[in-house]
């Protein structure tokens, strides 16, 4: 924040709130190519999604919503002065999306493994409807993993400044928009849960 | 101006805990509703998904404790979202 | 006066390393101004030798695949780096703060970054041209599955607008900010000048509409280089999705440029007019109106591709509901001038020439909205001009009365008026010899993007072309003499027009932190002392 423009925290909330919007708009295309598509082709939809591990799938949603909370409990845990447990918490946000990453790739590696990827040989000999849905799963789940990646980036960063006391019981501003991005990132996987792996 | 930056009481860790809990009671109740048939699972994603995702935005992301503006930008966006799914199923549906 | 003026270097950096790295939202401005003044004249370049090429001697100027690169870098330029960030990224940020009471906006260094964001984008899009498969050819609409096939190098163009989009949003989610956290004591809402409500009302699209082209364009560039298949029919895919995806935000970047433009010509008519403004209100919520129901009509751009026939009367319906708002804007602009004392003066001959150009613009639009003539016009030279007189006539004629009414108070000098009023003439004249006559061609059945024209199209052809010497004579002509005012101009008064709003207050150019003390304020932006209520 520049010198001559007042501290807000307020404005910092609201310039966060602006930028979610943004991102949900971004997914919410995605999620309008995904509906004229599966408006399209329902039962190719079906039957591709019966290739989707839905066990991992749900794994991964307990972890995600699990990390959501550790952020949410970590700022509590700022404003009563707990530094070490706020530390503590969002380290373990940290490793829970790192373990949601590594599921992700295993999930993506074992596609890849039957061939189920954009422009395969394989893929090319399926019906069109199912070639889309593949192409749609990679897209969302990669867009999807990367603000996972990015969000633990901002993640990391702001630890930095928890550990440099630069973020503190009466300064907290940074945490609480961190956390907000990475709660955005958990509601887009509460929706790409249903979509690829339950309903279709 | 009023200033709604000012002097937010958050709650304690309780409540958090309970919200999760929830969502994940959430979570099986969808995959149980999946096992019903497409029918079924498609109502079940239609209700319970926008229930989790409101929960976490009003808890999580502690729209709960902002003032109207906040709240506002958020339900702006969904209406605009909405309409956008609305109008494009005047074609989709209609073809 | 002992603040500096914010054109004075006074940081531990001067010249260009100072400029490069402000957060002053005036420099910012500024900076905006100089990029963007740069661009337009390459894609008016550009477009006088598509014009030129037009003429039957000079057919063999270009082979049949430069015109269309040329066409589509003209569109792309012109869309992406002048009309699209056009008044908002200029007098937005430049007034913006100080039209609410602002010292900056809301995230200054975020302000900057968009700047790069911006420069980015445009260096990218560059680069596009000579690199990889050359230039893209598939003009500024991108269309699949065109674009998903052609070998040129349309990746890197798209990349480009997706960056450019970025700068878009992070403006647009400064200016909101700014506008709901930095107006000054008493500064409520129907306080505000009316510039502010159009570029407030552009920075909602800018975020609620940008991401989806965002998205878009990633799917392209994802569909070219892992081939997922979303928009290729071989695949499966809908080129049809494309075109709903891509008019969602696109149809919508209409009104990203228009807007801020309207807002620039309610602030030169009362202060030309020394009334208040007439139907402030009508105004300032028209802006959301057109913002908000502009959002829902980005069908119509889709009548002929094979869309349902539901969906064709619905956006039928709702492009036509969209011309009220703007109509409301026209009779209150006009009805300012009733019974005002009117000073003529450049910015209000230019502003008047917007409302006259737009509403031919704006008109012509209901004409397609109408399902059965759209079906004649869709592609032809007709929409060409329909949209030249809404994006040039409209946004870039408020440009340019933005950009007279304001100089003054962004440079401290002041033009030669009557140059001014010289370079108009070709301006005007040319403007409608130009686009008049592609109104008349497409009702004619010319067809857009071609490369070469029939026999009977020859006459409109030579009269456009020699139409577009006369414009671009008239805009040398306009900022020759800009430009020579900023080397050799009077100092400008800190008030030349007589207006009432809060730049006028401040000394021209304004100082660096715009006000010494906060401005309370009690009343209404048009305060004009004869007439007492504001």
């Amino acid at each position: 924040m520049s010198e001559h423009v007042p501290h807000d925290d307020f404005g910092s909330r609201l310039g966060m709130w602006l930028f979610l919007v943004t991102e949900m708009v971004l997914f919410g295309g995605l999620f309008i190519a995904y509906s004229y598509m599966r408006a399209k082709y329902p039962g190719e939809f079906h039957q591709a999604g019966e290739e989707l591990n839905v066990t991992l799938g749900v794994i991964n949603t307990v972890v995600l919503l699990t990390s959501s909370l550790t952020v949410v409990l970590s700022i509590v845990a700022i404003q009563r002065g707990e530094k070490a447990r706020s530390m503590g918490l969002l380290a373990s946000t940290l490793g829970l999306g790192t373990v949601f990453l590594v599921i992700k790739s295993f999930e993506w590696a074992a596609k890849f493994h039957h061939g189920l990827y954009p422009n395969s040989a394989h893929l090319a000999t399926l019906p069109p409807g199912e070639q889309i849905f593949f192409g749609l799963y990679f897209t969302m789940t990669g867009l999807h993993g990367l603000h996972v990646i990015a969000g633990m980036g901002v993640l990391a960063w702001i630890l930095r400044m928890l550990a440099k006391d630069q973020v503190r019981q009466d300064h907290y501003i940074h945490l609480e928009n961190g956390g907000l991005y990475w709660h955005l990132v958990d509601v887009i996987w509460i929706f790409l849960l249903p979509l690829f792996y339950l309903a279709a | 101006m009023s200033d709604p930056a000012t002097a937010i009481v958050h709650p304690g860790y309780g409540t958090f805990i309970k919200v999760w809990v929830a969502l994940l009671a959430l979570t099986g109740l969808l995959v149980t509703l999946s096992h019903f048939g497409q029918t079924t699972a498609v109502w079940g994603l239609l209700i319970l998904t926008p229930l989790k995702a409101g929960l976490v935005f009003y808890f999580f992301m502690h729209l709960r404790y902002e003032g109207p503006l906040l709240k506002g930008v958020v339900l702006i966006t969904l209406g605009t979202l909405l309409i956008f799914f609305a109008l494009l199923f005047a074609d989709v549906a209609f073809r | 006066m002992s603040t500096p003026s914010y054109l004075v270097d006074t940081g531990p950096r001067k010249g260009v390393a100072a400029w490069l790295t402000t957060t002053d939202h005036k420099r910012i401005g500024l900076l905006y101004l100089l990029a963007m003044t740069i661009f337009f004249f390459g894609a008016v370049g550009i477009g006088v030798v598509m014009r030129l090429v037009q003429l039957t001697v000079f057919q063999k100027l270009v082979t049949a695949q430069t015109y269309n690169a040329l066409f589509t870098l003209h569109g792309v330029v012109m869309v992406f780096l002048f009309v699209i960030p056009g008044l908002s990224a200029v007098f937005g940020n430049f007034f913006l703060p100080i039209l609410i009471g602002a010292n900056d906006v809301s995230f200054p260094r975020l302000n900057l970054a968009s700047w790069y964001f911006f420069i980015a984008g445009a260096l990218l899009a560059v680069t596009a041209l000579f690199t990889g498969g050359g230039p893209p050819d598939t003009g500024w609409s991108f269309y699949a599955p065109f674009s998903i096939k052609t070998g040129t190098n349309v990746s890197l163009a798209v990349f480009a607008a997706f960056v450019l989009g970025f700068s878009s949003m992070l403006t647009g989610i400064n200016f909101i900010t700014t506008t709901h956290r930095l107006r000054a004591p008493g500064m409520t809402w129907f306080r505000m000048p009316l510039f502010c409500w159009g570029v407030y009302a552009t920075a909602w699209v800018q975020i609620l509409a940008t991401p989806i082209i965002a998205i878009t364009l990633v799917l392209v560039i994802l569909e070219r280089v892992f081939g997922i298949g979303i928009f290729d029919p071989a695949k499966g895919g809908d080129p049809l999705l494309y075109q709903h995806l891509f008019w969602i935000y696109s149809h919508p970047a209409v009104y990203i440029m228009i807007l801020p433009a309207m807002g620039a010509i309610s602030e030169i008519m009362p202060t030309f007019a020394k009334r208040t403004i007439f139907g402030y209100k009508a105004i300032a919520l028209s802006s959301i109106a057109i913002a908000g129901v502009g959002s829902l009509v980005w069908a119509h751009h889709m009548f002929t591709s094979g869309m349902s026939e539901f969906a064709n009367m619905i956006f039928a319906l709702l492009t036509m509901i969209v011309a009220v708002p703007s109509a409301i804007k026209v009779f209150n602009w006009v009805s300012t001038l009733y019974k005002g004392a009117i000073d003529f003066q450049p910015p209000l001959l230019f502003a008047l020439t917007f409302i006259f150009l737009f509403s031919i613009g704006g008109l012509t639009g209901v004409m397609q909205g109408a399902l059965a003539v759209n079906v004649h016009v869709h592609d032809t030279y007709f929409i060409v001009g329909h949209f030249h007189y809404v994006m040039f006539g409209g946004t870039g004629f408020g440009f340019f009365a933005a950009l007279l009414y304001w100089f003054p108070k962004m440079f401290g000098k002041m033009y030669s008026k009557k140059a001014i009023y010289a370079s108009w003439f070709p301006m005007f004249v040319g403007f409608n010899l130009l686009y008049f006559s592609m109104l008349i061609l497409g009702l004619m059945g010319m067809p857009r993007r071609y490369f070469h024209h029939l026999p009977q199209f020859d006459t409109l052809h030579v009269v456009a072309t020699v139409g577009s010497w006369f414009l671009v004579l008239g805009l040398l002509m306009f900022f020759g003499t800009l430009l020579r005012a900023l080397f050799k101009g009077g100092q400008a008064e800190d008030n030349p027009w007589g207006g009432v709003t809060l730049e006028w207050t401040l000394a021209s150019p304004p100082i660096q932190e715009n006000f010494e003390a906060i401005p309370t304020i009690t009343h209404g932006p048009y305060h004009f002392e004869k007439e007492g209520q504001g």
